[in-house]
């Protein structure tokens, strides 16, 4: 039976890890190529190198790590941040990446996921949403969150899957960095709307949160977290742990 | 040495990194007298069937790959690498593969129910086929039934039953791994697996060609 996957997101900027409360005050944690080293040890099932560089020298920086970390660690892959064209996926996947993530540049040039696609397969797109309910409807954010596209979220979702995105991560705005858990309606729409697989994020706080993520949601792929899992708060390996002994498949 | 053939498809960075991982000097080349010199090879792949294949006649590769295999080298082929050792695949018409393992490659979706998400993405038990005495075949003598492995396909090899080793179950049970004397193919990813991944390398690595043993 296929697992239920737990990827640790890590954001990394200037060849740091740092993650951000409701994406304000980033604070600085550890080192990439060190903290994934420790989560493959742990049990992870997937890593996120999510890239927050604005600068060039620094996405080249990040490119650096990506290739260091991809030469020691032997589980896949997905990296994010800064991709807007094809020759960014070119980029990354050169340094050992499997997937690649688009979020902002999709919404910028939503013809990049069949290109992607075309060129690399459905299974290396992934796209990235971040999500919050505006008045009854779920939006579209661009920006890493603080801009309201107006797009309703559903629709924007199918149509990257009909373009060739294999995959969705959806980031709930309204419950991430609260600890609160997940946002399961949300989540649940997105897993009825489509049939590729789905990654959850935002809003993880505690164990039960993942439990809960699984249980309420059998359809849903994978839970995504970074700062519980950076500040010790949730060992990965118990987590996993606890899946098994609540019967969710998980990977020991 | 370990040859990864280069045809001009897929990442080859992280099988490359694993085998020096794991002390092993592995070159991806195209250069046939270094094929035929290396101690074993191992063909990758990912995207489509078809231009895979293609890619693989055009470049020469397909030539000095089944040469290479049927003079007893040990060859890995890997996800889409796997498939191309088959007779031939369904993937959007039908096309010729290297027919080197019996059988054929076709949808995930025709032989798993409904619900299943298509592709099988994520890490899935192996369960592996027991010879007379109960043992699994030498590729995972390091590692144990239900060791899970990370798969990525819409396609499969069927009516492989003869060369099967491993199978994975997803709602029907899915071809994991095949063997034909020293010719073997893993749907799943070694390179992207993990610990267990590494230990499925390893013995790959530790298998000789045929004749070598006597030579010794």
């Amino acid at each position: 039976m296929i697992t239920k996957r737990i990827i640790p997101c890590l954001d990394v900027k200037d060849g740091r890890v740092v993650k951000g409360i409701n994406f304000k005050g980033l604070a600085d944690v550890s080192s990439p190529v060190e903290l994934a080293e420790y989560y493959t040890k742990a049990g992870a099932d997937e890593l996120v190198f999510y890239d927050i560089t604005a600068s060039n020298e620094g996405r080249k920086i990040f490119t650096d790590i990506l290739c260091e970390t991809a030469s020691k660690v032997f589980i896949p892959l997905t990296v994010g941040g800064g991709i807007g064209t094809v020759a960014d996926f070119d980029r990354v996947l050169k340094c050992g990446a499997d997937k690649v993530s688009v979020n902002s540049g999709a919404i910028r040039n939503p013809g990049i996921i069949g290109e992607a696609a075309k060129l690399y397969g459905d299974q290396c797109v992934v796209l990235s949403v971040d999500i919050a309910k505006i008045d009854g409807v779920y939006r579209v954010f661009a920006k890493g969150g603080r801009e309201n596209t107006g797009m309703e979220a559903i629709d924007w979702i199918k149509r990257g899957v009909d373009n060739g995105a294999g995959e969705i991560v959806v980031n709930s705005i309204d419950t991430d960095g609260v600890k609160q858990g997940f946002d399961i309606p949300m989540l649940r729409a997105v897993c009825d709307a489509v049939s590729v697989p789905v990654i959850a994020s935002g809003g993880a706080g505690c164990i039960q949160d993942f439990l809960d993520l699984f249980e309420a949601i059998p359809d849903i792929d994978a839970g995504l977290a970074a700062s519980i899992f950076h500040f010790g708060e949730v060992a990965i390996s118990d987590l996993k742990r606890a899946m098994a002994d609540a019967g969710i498949p998980a990977r020991l | 040495m370990i040859a990864i053939i280069d045809y001009g498809v897929g990442n080859l960075f992280s099988l490359q990194s694993s085998l020096k991982y794991l002390g092993e000097d592995a070159e991806v080349t195209a250069d046939v007298d270094k094929i035929r010199a290396a101690d074993r090879i191992i063909l990758p792949g990912v995207g489509a069937f078809e231009d895979a294949a293609a890619k693989l006649r055009d470049s020469g590769m397909a030539e000095i790959v089944v040469e290479q295999a049927q003079a007893g080298k040990p060859l890995m082929g890997i996800c889409l690498g796997m498939q191309l050792l088959l007779e031939k695949s369904f993937e959007y018409g039908e096309h010729e593969g290297l027919g080197l393992i019996n059988g054929q490659v076709v949808p995930i979706a025709d032989d798993v129910p409904a619900g299943y998400k298509i592709p099988h993405i994520g890490w899935n038990a192996l369960e592996l086929v027991k010879d007379e005495n109960g043992q699994p075949d030498r590729l995972f003598k390091y590692i144990n039934e239900g060791d899970h492995v990370y798969f990525v396909h819409s396609y499969y090899a069927s009516r492989c039953d003869e060369a099967t080793i491993a199978r994975t179950e997803y709602g029907a049970p899915l071809t994991a791994a095949v063997a034909n004397g020293n010719v073997y193919g893993c749907q799943f990813h070694p390179e992207k697996s993990g610990d267990v991944g590494m230990k499925i390398l390893k013995a790959f690595c530790e298998i000789k060609a045929d004749g070598e043993e006597a030579a010794e």
